[in-house]
């Protein structure tokens, strides 16, 4: 697995990964998003986060089949629902989770929340809260590698409901005129808020929203993480050459409600029962980890290591004392 | 292991609610996510899924039951077979503690107020350094020049916006410098300015400094959201972590006869925002010095140029490393009756005023705020204390205004040196028109500060 890493961070062309590899990689990251998102909407209903809290449960195979594709030094930026991004990215469960706590040991010291994370470290630039706002600001990435001549490729995320804002269209204009190397992504939950996405968009294959602008698109199934794999190496190898932008539709599911107060009366508990069922993204991969063959102990280390992972997390997103009063003055300007 | 079940909290808001229904019964088996009761707030009927998996032991709360706490206890899960009858719930946990310091109302408000003290003792400042010899130049040349030398300077800056490159600047203030640094760093852009103000911001949160040239400030109005919550939170949002260098630049207020929707000021609404500065020059060495250190600056900028002004010839200091300190006032000319404070356009109509009332015997103070955010309230208030007596003038509308905070500012920090209240001349609380003469009726002349201070020395 580490071999495998090490080919794809050179980036030269290889033998495909061992899919049994990248699986078990896929599922861990899966998992560990997962049980992180079910640990935040405990701590939520106990009333230890405040505010809006936008759980990922259900997308999890959109981030990791994404994050799969990429090298050191991409960048990552995308919406409100972002605690999955950020995990994927490699930053730390604890430093997530207690930022959700508004404690000290927050990415941001407690002074950003659910929507406002950030890691200069591992190139996840947020986290915003206002919907099509990272998608002008995620061009604007790609802008500064391509100013700087770097191979680096900004991947951009967003939901279907964001895909309707105005800006959206404007930075697919930018990135196309200027060939910025940006991967969209649209993350298809099928609901924005309370909104599907028949009632919100005219457009119904969003992966064509780039074609006036000759952004080439696809449409993934966001089941299936190797599917989303697959997807995105084609997508950030065609940014790398220098082609321009490339749009991917991940067609996804969030089981959950839009925030933690969403009643979710817009859709039956059939509906989200039978996709619950019948295709999650980490039974799918679990069960195709059993066809090849992976021992079940394997299987069952990672799921320890998961929780040992979120229980820590949650411990230290309580422990964690409050930011000093004195916070409250600080990083509103740079000092020359 | 027992765990218990607590009523959770569904909203930000909410503190209680229904425990409306029980989906599950004792003795039941349940998995993460499912659904086990239904509880109603006043606002909607949700639902409670599992966190853990085991088994239903007992049910602490009888459906039908209204007004109950958030993190009550409301049943308890066994796992592993474990007896359930003498399983004893665990104590419920306590609220998070809250450390003292944390938000102890008392301990923030002194510090709100030892902030403001601070402001209030700061001594004004050192005089200006002087910067040799000048020669004539207009703000046009001045503020290319400014863009040229710290272009040269560094490498990560650039300029982006409409017109910017072939055409040579809507207002040719970028003229020549695409000859110069090129394609790759003077940038045309579409006619997007939500779309590019947000592209520069994403550039400069990566490392760059882009200066983002809008054909006007009215047309900022697209991409406000941009420079306010992106470029001006992120650095605190982030924890320190993300800083913003970036200029966002062009002519702000009223140009000539082209109506209400072209001309406007909105000092006032850049100047509201913590995290952004806001800058205002008058002459060609205000806008050669601040746009020098603006570009240098590592949060965003905001640099309100003025139409009319380009053209005007001012002398400026020839030095190559003349750069002016953001957030300093200038007094323009010294007085011992009024001090006038303006910024922008409004200090030559002051100015021309402080000559008609020198005329009558009447002393005045001009002072160039030059720096909107922060505010030079030092060297006002020194001001003040002198003369005793303040006027305003700006061009833009008068309510929550830059005038209005100017003698807040001087009301709270020399109160007892005022001999009379402050006057306002501002534009008149309308949309510009378009006809001459009404637009003319519209924007402070020199003769409305004459009368102003007329009505207070």
């Amino acid at each position: 697995m580490a071999q495998a890493a090490e080919t794809r961070k050179r980036g030269k062309t290889k033998q495909p990964p061992a899919d049994r590899d990248l699986l078990l990689k896929a599922y861990r990251s899966m998992l560990l998003i997962r049980r992180f998102e079910e640990k935040a909407g405990q701590l939520y209903g106990m009333g230890l986060i405040g505010g809006f809290c936008h759980l990922y449960i259900g997308q999890e195979a959109v981030v990791v089949g994404i994050q799969l594709a990429l090298t050191d030094g991409d960048e990552v930026i995308t919406s409100y629902r972002d605690h999955g991004h950020m995990l994927a990215t490699g930053m730390e469960a604890r430093g997530v989770m207690a930022e959700l706590t508004g404690r000290s040991g927050g990415y941001s010291r407690g002074k950003g929340g659910s929507m406002h994370m950030f890691s200069k470290e591992q190139k996840f630039f947020g986290g915003h809260g206002i919907v099509g706002a990272q998608v002008s600001i995620g061009t604007g990435l790609a802008f500064s590698n391509w100013y700087r001549g770097s191979d680096r490729v900004s991947v951009t995320y967003f939901g279907e409901g964001a895909s309707n804002q105005g800006q959206v269209f404007e930075s697919f204009n930018l990135a196309a005129l200027m060939k910025l190397p940006v991967v969209y992504v649209i993350e298809n939950n099928k609901y924005g808020m309370g909104t599907s996405v028949e009632r919100a968009s005219a457009s119904h294959d969003l992966s064509k929203n780039g074609s006036p602008w000759g952004i080439p698109g696809k449409q993934v199934d966001g089941m299936d993480v190797l599917a989303v794999q697959a997807a995105a190496e084609e997508a950030v190898a065609a940014c790398r050459a220098g082609k321009g932008p490339y749009l991917l539709e991940v067609k996804t599911y969030r089981y959950r409600g839009h925030s933690m107060s969403d009643p979710a009366k817009y859709r039956t508990r059939e509906e989200v029962q039978m996709m619950r069922s019948q295709n999650d993204c980490i039974e799918n991969a679990r069960r195709k980890l059993e066809s090849l063959d992976v021992d079940e102990k394997a299987i069952k280390a990672i799921d320890d290591e998961v929780k040992r992972i979120i229980q820590d997390a949650a411990d230290f997103a309580q422990s964690s004392p409050e930011p000093d009063a004195a916070e409250l003055y600080t990083d509103v300007l740079l000092e020359d | 292991m027992a765990t218990q079940i607590l009523m959770p909290a569904l909203s930000p808001t909410m503190t209680e609610g229904k425990l409306a229904k029980w989906l599950k019964g004792v003795g039941d088996e349940v998995k993460a996510g499912d659904v086990i009761a239904e509880i109603e707030t006043d606002k909607a009927t949700m639902e409670v899924e599992a966190v853990d998996e085991g088994k239903l032991a007992r049910i602490l709360i009888d459906e039908g039951t209204e007004g109950v706490a958030v993190n009550t206890p409301i049943a308890v899960l066994t796992v592993n077979g474990e007896d359930a009858s003498t399983a004893e719930p665990p104590a419920p946990k306590s609220e998070p503690k809250v450390a003292a310091q944390g938000t102890d109302p008392a301990a923030i408000a002194d510090q709100a107020a030892q902030g403001q003290r601070k402001e209030a003792v700061e001594a004004a400042p050192a005089p200006e350094k002087d910067w040799g010899p000048t020669k004539p130049a207009t703000v046009r040349e001045a503020l290319r020049d400014a863009m040229a030398l710290e272009m040269r300077r560094d490498g990560d800056v650039f300029l982006l916006g409409e017109e910017v490159a072939q055409y040579q600047g809507a207002y040719k203030i970028s003229q020549g410098l695409l000859d110069e640094f090129g394609p790759r760093r003077i940038i045309d852009t579409p006619i997007t300015e939500h779309g590019f103000a947000g592209l520069a911001t994403g550039a400069a949160l990566n490392g760059l400094r882009p200066i983002v040239e809008f054909m006007t400030f009215n047309f900022a109005m697209q991409a406000m959201d941009q420079i306010i919550n992106s470029a001006a939170k992120t650095l605190y949002m982030s924890g320190g972590q993300m800083g913003c260098p970036i200029v966002f630049r062009g002519p702000n207020g009223a140009a000539s006869r082209v109506a209400a929707q072209h001309s406007q000021c909105y000092a006032s609404w850049y100047a509201h925002v913590p995290g952004l500065k806001v800058v205002a020059p008058w002459s060609s060495a205000d806008a050669k010095g601040l746009l020098r250190a603006a570009i240098r600056d590592p949060n965003p900028v905001v640099f309100l140029e003025n139409e009319i002004l380009y053209g005007q010839t001012f002398e400026c200091p020839v030095d190559e490393d003349f750069i002016l300190p953001i957030g300093r006032a200038k007094i323009e000319r010294t007085g011992s009756h009024v001090t006038i404070v303006a910024f922008s356009i409004m200090v030559g109509v002051a100015m021309k005023a402080a000559e008609k009332l020198a005329e009558q015997g009447i002393e005045a103070e001009v002072i160039n705020l030059r720096s909107l955010r922060p505010l030079d309230t030092a060297t006002i208030v020194e001001s003040v204390k002198k003369t005793s007596r303040l006027v305003t003038v700006e061009e833009g509308w008068p309510f929550a205004g830059i005038g209005a905070e100017v003698a807040m500012q001087i009301v709270e920090h020399a109160f007892d040196w005022l001999d009379a209240p402050p006057v306002r001349v501002h534009g008149v609380d309308v949309p510009l028109p378009y006809a001459a003469n009404l637009e003319k009726l519209a924007l402070p002349q020199p003769e409305w500060v004459v009368d102003a201070v007329k009505k207070i020395v």
